[in-house]
């Protein structure tokens, strides 16, 4: 039997899915960091996401550049974030449930612009090959890594560093921690909040594009399957903080390789579970690292869900 | 062409279509057209399974005295039941196809029951004596066309390694990667397919990541077993390992890497089913046809077939083409080394065991 | 963690302040309707506002919203056929929504009902095969506890979660609906597989003799009426008991919950668990009136649905109802809509996240209308003799 790479194979498969299926994970948990760090979560990235991903395919459809899919994508996702940031700021309106409302509305558009792009293919993003000091075809693949996971992999350095250090990034802090606070101070409370809206928006929509340009790189309606979904959850897993979003992408998107590597050596038996890995993993991360009696360090004051 | 193969599957399958010969919507056909509704599962342009079935649908509108009424995405659930009662009392339609195989038990047959005057015929079910008369079932061999992929992508590979992506370990499933190995082992007996599960019918970013897998693992031919073989096709070409089609043709997103495929082509049996409607008289009850009935068609050949292997391939089509074509013949052995068939037994396309196969030939890797 | 402040109906509860004498029986029937016409009337002017703005996306798109409206009416609500239809769909959606409605009122966002429903259904099947021979009386009550037991299982372990272990409960329910999807099929394709399902892998069959049938005369099962009869129940646990009363100032105000001495841990557990055996049943009806076994197909989305019902339902069971009838019917107009406007199937999707939009919007509006607020009667009769006019 040809067994030279078992557990290599999986391992390699296991570094080469957490670079590949990562990122929109990623942009959509900086996002949602972003927005909820200002006080409001917005449950309806994946609504978001699923819409970038169709708004960039079809651009680069029709204009033949994907770069243009990805600019389309993040213009589009600001957008909606707009549109939640703006809903939101009337009273009793509930940003739970906006957002809600908001992912069928954006997966349902998505849907109904997305009909004619089905069929077509888009040229997609470009990888950069970090692999190449390899004769192994294997690491060769696993190491080609895109251009957007690199932009994300710095976004989320940069944010981690923007939030201590910056005054943009204090004053997002102070109005997600006490509004009160923040309008002594004279911060104009909802427009900080419709702005990071919208900025979490735009990194839900680029992540989107990375869904149907790069990886798996086609527009289809069950494209996303809940991965928005599954990132705004890896915030409350992830802290707040953007360095373990990072971590927390890198490793959904590494388990989520594990069920197909371990049949390609052979492991069929309960493919179902091993596909379960991600969730099981980050649940019991989840409540190994939860207390109930210091709840949640690091979340917002002022955010309705913790 | 395609009509008069399957006129000779009429009579093999011997159907009760005389016995149910004065139906009262004979009358009313010269009158009023006849409103055909097809139910798809997912969306009608994934270029996979519900897309075959639309192109068979769109070859039905333009038959004169016929309006053809789609429904795309209906859940297999209470759902396609309300839906084929709103097409029947709404549209007036009066031959259904509900095209998903989860369609067929229950709903597809309580509405047979509470509609007698419809026919219903449905894509891949098992229809027998002990369902209702205005039910029926039809399907193709495509396992002979998964054989030919086989016997074409061993020409192609050089790592002796294919890969199949599969959704879930079902019989019509098993037979295609069954047949891609043996076509395969046909030309090279040293060839191996590794088969990945992914669980559903469709879930891209799974298919993408199989697809990753097999070409790691060295497979350098991929094919596949999923609803819409889009994603599989378009990574597998961007990997560089060469791609067979199914389902529908798909050369056009692998452009150079697409060998061939195996394709439905379910208007010749929609046009028959139609015609006999228009004659007055119900269609066949149970329908099954491969390549000689036209059911089953090849992709052209891309670039990248060797003259050996269109040769070699051509040869066992036109073998497939008089009937009677055994892909599973002895003697065999599943991957677990018990026997599957003995020395001199083969079994047909036709053969009824195929319906019901719970095993994966020696030479496949992965488990049923 | 008050994740739904509005949920309990507060604007209405709002007392009549500083008035001196009491108001003649006439004036005060009418300030009770007033209060209640108030939720009638803003959500349903609300939809109607939703439908203007989907009739001009339908404009844009050269679509005559007229035909639109026809075609909803004839599809969903417009005869007896389509008001069964809506009506079947709606029944599932009184559980899934009702998964998210009861931890609601303890200030939890639980969106994991659809592993609920799922689970549900194999419990209710696997649970049929020892029963076989049974009589159905007793069988079909027992599947259904199977079924509800294995629910409030799953979802009050998020609840436990969550009261013991400090465990985000809308995460942690996400994750244990993926797991639960993931555990099912292993299960329906693995030891609880029928050898005969060929096809479409599935468990055995639970049998003719414990299936579900339809309501009397109606050609809906009896999901719906069972489903009616949970929303109310849930409606007098919640609205009518003490221990609704306390669930609701544990949602409001944990600390100050819990120096009342309430069992916060307690009720959190149980009403997540209750929540959850209300989705697994909607689970349940799927199998024994619908399927006759558990497959793939329970995974239907039914769970994801019933968190828009529950939320715009302000998570009142009673208001669940329409909210899920509404639905049901838009969706049951998708075919035509398909069919006769050639309009893609997302369209409804489309339609729906417009009126939920426009609907949690309109929250805004509670207590702002005069009309609807008998306590600024009084300063308006003093100036002119209660011309009520919207303000």
């Amino acid at each position: 039997m040809n067994d030279d790479l078992g557990l290599w194979t999986v391992l390699l498969a296991v570094i080469g899915g957490a670079i590949r299926v990562s990122t929109p994970f990623l942009f959509v948990s900086l996002g949602e960091t972003i927005t909820e760090r200002s006080g409001r979560i917005n449950l309806g990235l994946e609504g978001t996401l699923v819409f970038g991903a169709m708004s960039a395919y079809a651009t680069a459809v029709v204009t033949d550049s994907p770069w243009a899919g990805v600019a389309v994508a993040g213009l589009a996702g600001g957008g909606f974030g707009l549109l939640h940031g703006f809903i939101c700021r009337f009273p009793r309106v509930n940003d739970v449930a906006i957002g809600i409302a908001l992912m069928l509305f954006g997966s349902g558009l998505a849907f109904f612009l997305g009909k004619p792009f089905i069929q077509p293919s888009a040229p997609p993003l470009p990888a950069i090959p970090l692999g190449f000091w390899s004769d192994t075809p294997q690491v060769q693949a696993a190491l080609r890594v895109n251009v957007l996971f690199l932009v994300g992999a710095a976004l989320a350095v940069f944010l981690w560093w923007a939030f201590r250090n910056t005054k943009a990034g204090l004053i997002v802090r102070v109005v997600g921690d006490s509004a009160d606070a923040a309008r002594a101070m004279g911060y104009d409370v909802d427009r900080v909040r419709l702005l990071a809206t919208a900025v979490g928006g735009v990194l839900a929509g680029i992540g989107g594009a990375y869904l149907s340009l790069y990886y798996p790189g086609s527009w289809n309606e069950g494209i996303s399957s809940g991965q928005g979904l599954m990132a705004v959850a890896l915030v409350i897993f992830a802290r707040w903080n953007p360095l373990a979003c990072f971590g927390a992408a890198l490793l959904f998107g590494g388990a989520g390789a594990l069920g197909p590597a371990l049949q390609s050596v052979g492991i069929s038996q309960g493919y179902y579970l091993f596909y379960a890995a991600p969730y099981v993993l980050t649940l019991a991360l989840l409540i190994a690292t939860s207390s109930p009696d210091r709840a949640l360090a690091g979340a917002p004051g002022e955010l309705s869900l913790k | 062409m395609a009509a008069h193969s399957l006129s000779r599957r009429h009579l093999l399958v011997g159907t009760s279509a005389v016995a149910l010969g004065s139906l009262p919507f004979a009358r009313a056909r010269a009158a009023s057209p006849l409103t055909v509704g097809f139910i798809y599962v997912g969306p009608k342009d994934d270029y996979g399974y519900n897309q075959a079935h639309a192109q068979g649908a769109a070859a039905l509108k333009a038959i004169p005295g016929v309006q053809v009424v789609e429904e795309e995405n209906v859940r297999e659930t209470t759902d396609v039941q309300k839906t084929m009662e709103s097409m029947i009392n709404l549209d007036g339609a009066s031959l259904i196809f509900p095209t998903s195989f989860g369609y067929f038990d229950p709903h597809m047959l309580i509405e047979c029951k509470k509609n007698p005057k419809v026919q219903f015929r449905h894509c891949g079910g098992l229809w027998t004596e002990a369902n209702p008369k205005n039910a029926g079932s039809y399907f193709g061999y495509i396992a002979q066309g998964q054989y030919l992929n086989g016997i074409v992508a061993a020409h192609a590979s050089k790592s002796k390694k294919l890969g199949f992506v599969a959704a879930k370990p079902i019989p019509q499933v098993l037979n295609n990667v069954n047949g891609f190995l043996l076509g395969a082992r046909s030309v090279d007996p040293s060839i191996t397919v590794q088969v990945i599960f992914t669980g559903e019918w469709s879930l891209a970013v799974k298919e993408a990541e199989a697809t990753n897998a097999l070409i790691d693992g060295g497979a350098d031919v991929i094919t596949c077993h999923v609803d819409s073989p889009k994603v599989v096709v378009e990574t597998a070409a961007r990997r560089g390992a060469f791609v067979c089609g199914y389902h529908a043709d798909q050369s056009a997103l692998a452009k150079g890497k697409y060998l061939t495929g195996a394709e439905w082509n379910w208007a010749s049996i929609y046009k028959n089913f139609v015609a006999d409607m228009q004659a007055g008289k119900a269609p066949p009850n149970f329908v099954r046809g491969g390549l000689p009935d036209g059911f089953v068609k090849m992709s052209a050949y891309g670039p990248a077939v060797s003259d050996a292997a269109r040769a070699n391939a051509d040869a066992v089509k036109a073998e497939m083409m008089k009937g009677g074509f055994a892909i599973i013949k002895g003697p065999l052995k599943d991957n677990k080394g018990n026997e599957i068939a003995g020395s001199g037994k083969a079994f047909a396309e036709n053969a009824i065991e195929l319906e019901k196969t719970n095993y994966l030939v020696e030479g496949v890797k992965g488990s049923a | 963690m008050a994740a739904d402040t509005t949920a309990p109906a507060l604007p209405l509860a709002e007392p009549v302040p500083g008035a001196p004498n009491r108001p003649p029986a006439a004036l005060q029937a009418r300030a009770w309707l007033a209060r209640r016409a108030e939720v009638v009337a803003i959500p349903v002017g609300a939809v109607v506002a939703g439908f203007g703005l989907f009739s001009l996306f339908l404009l844009v798109l050269g679509k005559s919203p007229v035909d639109f409206v026809n075609l909803v009416w004839r599809g969903g609500f417009g005869s007896p056929f389509a008001l069964q239809n809506s009506l079947q769909r709606a029944a599932p959606l009184l559980f899934a929504a009702l998964c998210v409605a009861l931890p609601a009122r303890l200030g939890l966002v639980v969106i994991g009902g659809e592993g609920a429903i799922v689970l549900g259904g194999v419990a209710a099947a696997a649970a049929a095969q020892p029963l076989q021979g049974w009589p159905a009386t007793l069988a079909v009550p027992l599947m259904a506890l199977a079924a509800a037991g294995a629910g409030a299982l799953w979802i009050g372990a998020v609840g436990a979660l969550r009261a013991y272990r400090g465990v985000n409960e809308t995460i942690a329910s996400l994750l244990m609906s993926y797991i639960a999807i993931a555990l099912s099929n292993h299960l329906i394709e693995g030891v609880l597989r029928d050898p005969g399902s060929l096809n479409k892998p599935s468990t055995w069959p639970i049998g003719e003799a414990f299936a579900v049938g339809p309501l009397p005369g109606l050609d809906v099962h009896w999901g719906l009426g069972v489903g009616a009869i949970v929303c109310l129940a849930a409606y007098l646990l919640t609205e009518r008991t003490t221990t609704g009363f306390a669930a609701r100032i544990a949602g409001g105000n944990v600390r100050a919950a819990q120096i009342q001495g309430l069992p916060v841990g307690r009720l959190v557990v149980g009403f997540t668990a209750l929540g959850g055996a209300c989705a697994a049943l909607a689970g349940f009806f799927e199998v024994a009136a619908v399927h006759g076994n558990a497959n793939a197909s329970l995974n239907a989305g039914f769970g994801y649905t019933g968190i828009l019902v529950a939320f715009l339902a302000r998570h009142n069971p009673l208001g669940i109802m329409p909210v899920a009838f509404l639905l049901g019917g838009i969706e049951a107009s998708s075919g035509l809509i398909q069919r006769r406007m050639q309009l893609p199937d997302a369209t409804v999707l489309v339609l729906e996240g417009l009126l939920f939009l426009v609907v949690l919007l309109s929250e805004t509006l509670y207590g702002r209308f005069k009309i609807f607020s008998p306590h600024l009667w009084a300063e308006k009769r003093e100036t002119s003799n209660g011309a009520a006019a919207a303000a």
